[in-house]
């Protein structure tokens, strides 16, 4: 049996290895034999994109779950995508290690508040955390929202609390972000371009 | 990026000056790899450390950090004393030949119109000489001496190779070469690319630094070329994304300004922000700024955006000065500043003065994260030792820390440097209970509303008429957004061309800016996103990855802005003529009737061959600039300043004025700033291979790759100071210290500069007290906090600093 480069992929459960074995360009001309369903040939693969440098390296991800309302689907493969023009399969070290950031033991899982002097986290709920931030935000916007400044012009600013929008969030999380911090009349909102 | 990454293999040259692309952009850099072994490009870098870039480079040349100005303006002096700068080019598509105002002048250091006292200038005098109808004066014979290249030839004229080894440090024999090497891309069939990035804008001169660049890019004709242009590799996924969307201080979508309290009203506003032509027959395309200016208005407030109240006009914060992080954090710092929120961003390891930022956040009353990963910032009250020596108790703010989905956990788009917005979609539930951005904002807003609409307060008017029209208001989706961002019809738009019929129906998706309207006929988010969801679909999830050209044009493949346009000015890849200056980059040719090609024209498409019209259509005399006008802070031309704390304690070309004269500079700051006496050495920060800035210490694989922090000097100042390779050393700053294993290395070599030896020291800058590497120091504590005159982008790249053995 002839196999092709992304069939090979399947056939190749290491992932690291996988991907630097293509790049170099080294194909297996046979194949091994098919004693069993491989892992990653059950995976479903999904198209993505690396969130670290502007290269902007198209993924393939690869999960296992099939979809069903209670099964949760869990990524355990990334590679690059060999029919992206940039990278054409290629990754660099940052980001061979993708599924390491999603699964990074330090990644957070609840909402949770530092009391002020306090030297502890505790969990809150959504609407906790929702309810207690906006009324922070209430009560400081009607304390210091300025609507007209010294000579009368109406300025409808709020510049006592600050916004600092992400590096690698959706351009569509960008767009609520935006809607979110003007309409408050926040003009302290800046973003990693900044620096 | 004018280009984009594959573009880069249509190079002859390649010159990688304030960047490290093999390190920092390892897969982008394939690129200028495949230039060099198809195209046989030559490499050449210019870096205080020998890189892995510079590693696999035809050419290195060492320059002291912070003097880029000093050896580009000298490769400017080069090309137009020698003459070898395409001249056809330059007259026809720069302003070399347009008369600047009589009163403009450069002495000792200084432009005309400086005013000491607030540390800026008045502009009145960087303008062009006007005739009647106010348009540019201009002679194309350049005899008069205004010429702009004629001022240009005597600003540049200073920058002699003598003086470029003495400042720079640079060998002269290496500056020949470069000067040389790029000369010869002035011929009308070669192309340079630049590659560049956060080596050049972290400066108090960083926006001068890329603008010597385009200037010499201009020079040799290669700005709209295939394997030309400039091309800023960028720091992070979206930051392209999210800074095109606006979310900077005093910016809208789509690079249009916010309002300010100078301008009271819309006609205000609008008058001083669309442009008027300087020169007959331009596209000036600023001049369509109001369609662009409504459109997002109708965006933001749906139907509550009428004729009757300007669009909504007062709903919008007018700002009295900007609000950048550096000024904000100052205010923080004074206390003037109660709560702040961090999407996505850990300022306590990436802003500078590190002990600064954790006293600011100290003084505030709430601090809202919302991150996938544990960040400093997070966790700024805890006491982590010398790396985080802080009073938990003392520090009274409240901080709530959201967890949200990472990019494998949602759909949505993002842009990478070559202006593509690539879509994405979601493999994955996020852990435990994580929500996405858009979920976050919409309970903390909607919970907002309530308490507004049930209690009352100040000036709810403009949170009650923000457009929400999402299907679940609790969960805005990535469609809807990207819909929004796109813009539609909101009323039949009748064809001016053909009567009766339409160019968009009603609540159709439009296809492109050009529909966008003044009338509030239309709603668009952000008007050069305009044609990434159309009624044909999502076209930045296409996937067609066909290169029928073979220049790497792929036009099919994710979409760019704005247009789909992958090579920005394209039409200046022509002769005035139309002709093309190198037949194998035909990018765009005139057919007889307009404009077609393997790229999307970048010009009026009706617009013939040999008319006035200009190819740097964004500009109002459609040509580029080689005098900025007002548009830089601290002067139209170029100027050598050196970094704030420099190791000289002078400026060779001008004693009294030794820094950017338009920097900002707080006074609190200023105090902070160390004198070389006691920091002698120049300290640069930067990234490596294996790790991504302060996440991937979190993500095991990388943790492995690189667990521990260190800090690269050369071998002449470790033997002077007798530190041994794996010795661990105490770097000092005004500001604070660092500790770190000393990797003692030939890659960094002492400068001669202006008779004194000058030693560099690398700080890479991924370790901080969270993450599953070796705990270590968060690199900006040595940082000052200082920032360019335009930007107010830090000065991470040239500061100075003291090593000891720890
Ligand atoms: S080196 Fe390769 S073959 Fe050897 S034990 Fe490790 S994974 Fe297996
Ligand atoms: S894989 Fe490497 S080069 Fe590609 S986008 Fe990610 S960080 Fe950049």
């Amino acid at each position: 049996m002839q196999v092709n480069r992304r069939q090979f992929f399947k056939l190749c459960a290491g992932g690291m290895a996988g991907s630097t074995i293509a790049t170099l360009g080294l194909l297996p001309e046979k194949a091994m034999a098919d004693v069993r369903s491989y892992k990653l040939m059950r995976a479903s693969e999904t198209r993505n994109t690396c969130p670290y440098c502007s290269v902007g390296c198209g993924i393939l991800m690869y999960s296992l779950g099939d979809g069903a309302k209670n099964a949760k689907s869990e990524i355990f493969h990334i590679e690059g995508d060999p029919d992206h023009p940039v990278n054409r399969g290629a990754l660099c070290p940052k980001g061979a290690g993708l599924v390491d950031f999603i699964h990074s033991p330090n990644r957070l899982k609840y909402p949770e508040v530092r009391e002020a002097g306090s030297n502890e986290w505790k969990r809150l709920s959504w609407d906790e955390a929702f309810t207690r931030i906006a009324k922070h935000v209430k009560q400081d916007r009607d304390a210091n929202f300025i609507e007209k400044n010294a000579d009368g012009v109406t300025v409808n600013r709020w510049l006592s609390t600050g916004f600092l929008a992400a590096s690698a969030s959706s351009n569509e999380a960008g767009w609520l972000t935006h809607k979110f911090t003007r309409s408050l009349g926040m003009l302290a909102v800046d973003n990693q371009a900044r620096v | 990026m004018t280009n984009h990454w594959v573009d880069i293999k249509n190079a002859n040259l390649i010159v990688v000056m304030g960047g490290n692309a093999a390190e920092a952009h390892p897969v982008g850099f394939r690129w200028a790899i495949e230039a060099k072994t198809r195209n046989k490009a030559k490499l050449l870098v210019i870096d205080p450390r020998f890189t892995r870039t510079a590693s696999v480079a035809d050419f290195y040349a060492p320059i002291r950090t912070g003097t880029d100005i000093t050896l580009l303006s000298g490769v400017i002096r080069y090309l137009l004393e020698t003459g070898k700068y395409n001249k056809e080019y330059t007259l026809a598509y720069t302003n070399a030949a347009l008369l600047v105002h009589p009163d403009f002048s450069f002495e000792d250091g200084l432009f005309s119109g400086y005013d000491a006292d607030k540390r800026k200038y008045d502009k009145s005098t960087w303008a062009y000489q006007l005739d009647e109808k106010g348009m540019a004066k201009r002679d194309d014979t350049l005899s008069d001496p205004r010429c702009v290249i004629n001022l240009l030839k005597q600003h540049v004229s200073r920058y002699t190779a003598d003086v470029v080894a003495n400042i720079c440090g640079t060998p002269k024999e290496a500056f020949q070469a470069i000067c040389e090497h790029l000369a010869e891309t002035s011929a009308p069939d070669k192309t340079t690319s630049f590659l560049y990035a956060l080596g050049w804008t972290q400066h108090s001169i960083g926006a001068q630094n890329i603008r010597t660049m385009a200037m010499i890019q201009l020079l040799l004709g290669n700005m709209g070329m295939a394997g030309g242009g400039i091309n800023a590799l960028r720091g992070h996924s979206n930051i392209q994304g999210l800074t095109d969307l606006g979310l900077l201080t005093t910016n809208l979508p789509g690079y249009m300004t916010m309002p300010s309290e100078k301008e009271p009203t819309l006609d205000s506003y609008l008058t001083k922000y669309t442009s008027k032509p300087l020169a007959d027959g331009q596209m000036n395309y600023w001049q369509n700024y109001p369609k662009f200016f409504v459109s997002f208005m109708k965006s933001m407030w749906g139907d509550k955006a009428t004729a009757d109240n300007n669009w909504g006009y007062d709903l919008l914060p007018k700002w009295d000065k900007g609000y950048d992080v550096l000024q904000y954090f100052e205010l923080m710092h004074q206390g003037k500043v109660n709560g702040y929120f961090c999407q996505g961003f850990n300022p306590v390891a990436s802003f500078p003065n590190k002990n600064k930022i954790v006293e600011s956040l100290s003084r505030l009353k709430f601090l809202v994260i919302m991150d996938p990963l544990t960040t400093e910032t997070s966790t700024f009250w805890q006491n982590h030792g010398e790396q985080n020596d802080v009073k938990t108790a003392d520090i009274k703010t409240e901080v709530f820390r959201l967890p949200t989905t990472c990019f494998a956990e949602e759909d949505g788009s993002i842009v990478n440097s070559g202006r593509w917005l690539q879509w994405h979609w979601k493999g994955a539930e996020g852990p435990g209970q994580a929500l996405t951005d858009p979920q976050i904002l919409a309970g903390i807003f909607l919970k907002l509303k309530a308490m507004y609409a049930k209690d009352g307060g100040t000036f709810p008017d403009a949170i009650n008429s923000l457009s929400w029209a999402y299907g679940d208001p609790h969960e805005p989706k990535p469609e809807e957004l990207a819909k929004e961002l796109n813009g539609k019809a909101l009323a039949d738009l009748p064809d001016p061309k053909n009567p009766g019929q339409f160019l968009a129906k009603k609540g159709e998706l439009l296809p492109g800016f050009a529909l966008l309207q003044a009338d509030g006929s239309t709603a668009s988010g952000c008007w050069i996103f305009a044609g990434s969801w159309t009624q044909a679909g999502n076209q930045m999830a296409r996937r067609d990855n066909s290169d029928p050209s073979g220049l790497g044009n792929t036009l099919g493949w994710a979409w760019a802005w704005p247009a789909n346009r992958r090579i920005l000015y394209n039409r200046a890849s022509c002769k005035p003529d139309g002709t093309p200056w190198d037949k194998k980059r035909t990018l765009i040719k005139w057919n007889g009737e307009k404009w077609v090609g393997v790229d999307v024209p970048d010009f009026k498409a009706d617009e013939p061959p040999g008319s006035a019209m200009g190819p740097f259509i964004m500009q109002a005399e459609g040509l580029g600039r080689l005098f900025a006008l007002d548009k830089m802070a601290e002067g139209p031309f170029p100027e050598h300043y050196e970094p704030f704390e420099t190791p000289l304690g002078t400026n060779p070309l001008h004693p009294k004025v030794i820094s950017n004269p338009a920097a900002r500079l707080f006074k609190g700051d200023k105090e902070q700033l160390g004198q070389h006496q006691q920091f002698p050495y120049a300290a640069t920060t930067y990234r490596l291979t294996e790790h991504f800035h302060y996440w991937t210490k979190h993500a095991r694989l990388n943790a492995i790759m690189q667990p521990e922090q260190f800090v690269e000097i050369g071998e002449e100042l470790a033997r002077e100071k007798g530190i041994a390779h794996g010795d661990l050393v105490k770097v000092s700053s005004k500001r604070g210290y660092i500790k770190a294993k000393a990797v003692v290395t030939k890659r960094i070599k002492a400068l001669k500069v202006n008779g004194q030896l000058v030693h560099h020291v690398g700080v890479p800058i991924h370790w901080g007290f969270e993450g599953l590497t070796k705990k270590g120091f968060i690199a900006n504590t040595l940082t000052p906090f200082v920032g360019d005159a335009n930007t107010q982008t830090p000065e991470f790249k040239s500061f100075l600093v003291n090593v000891e053995k720890a």
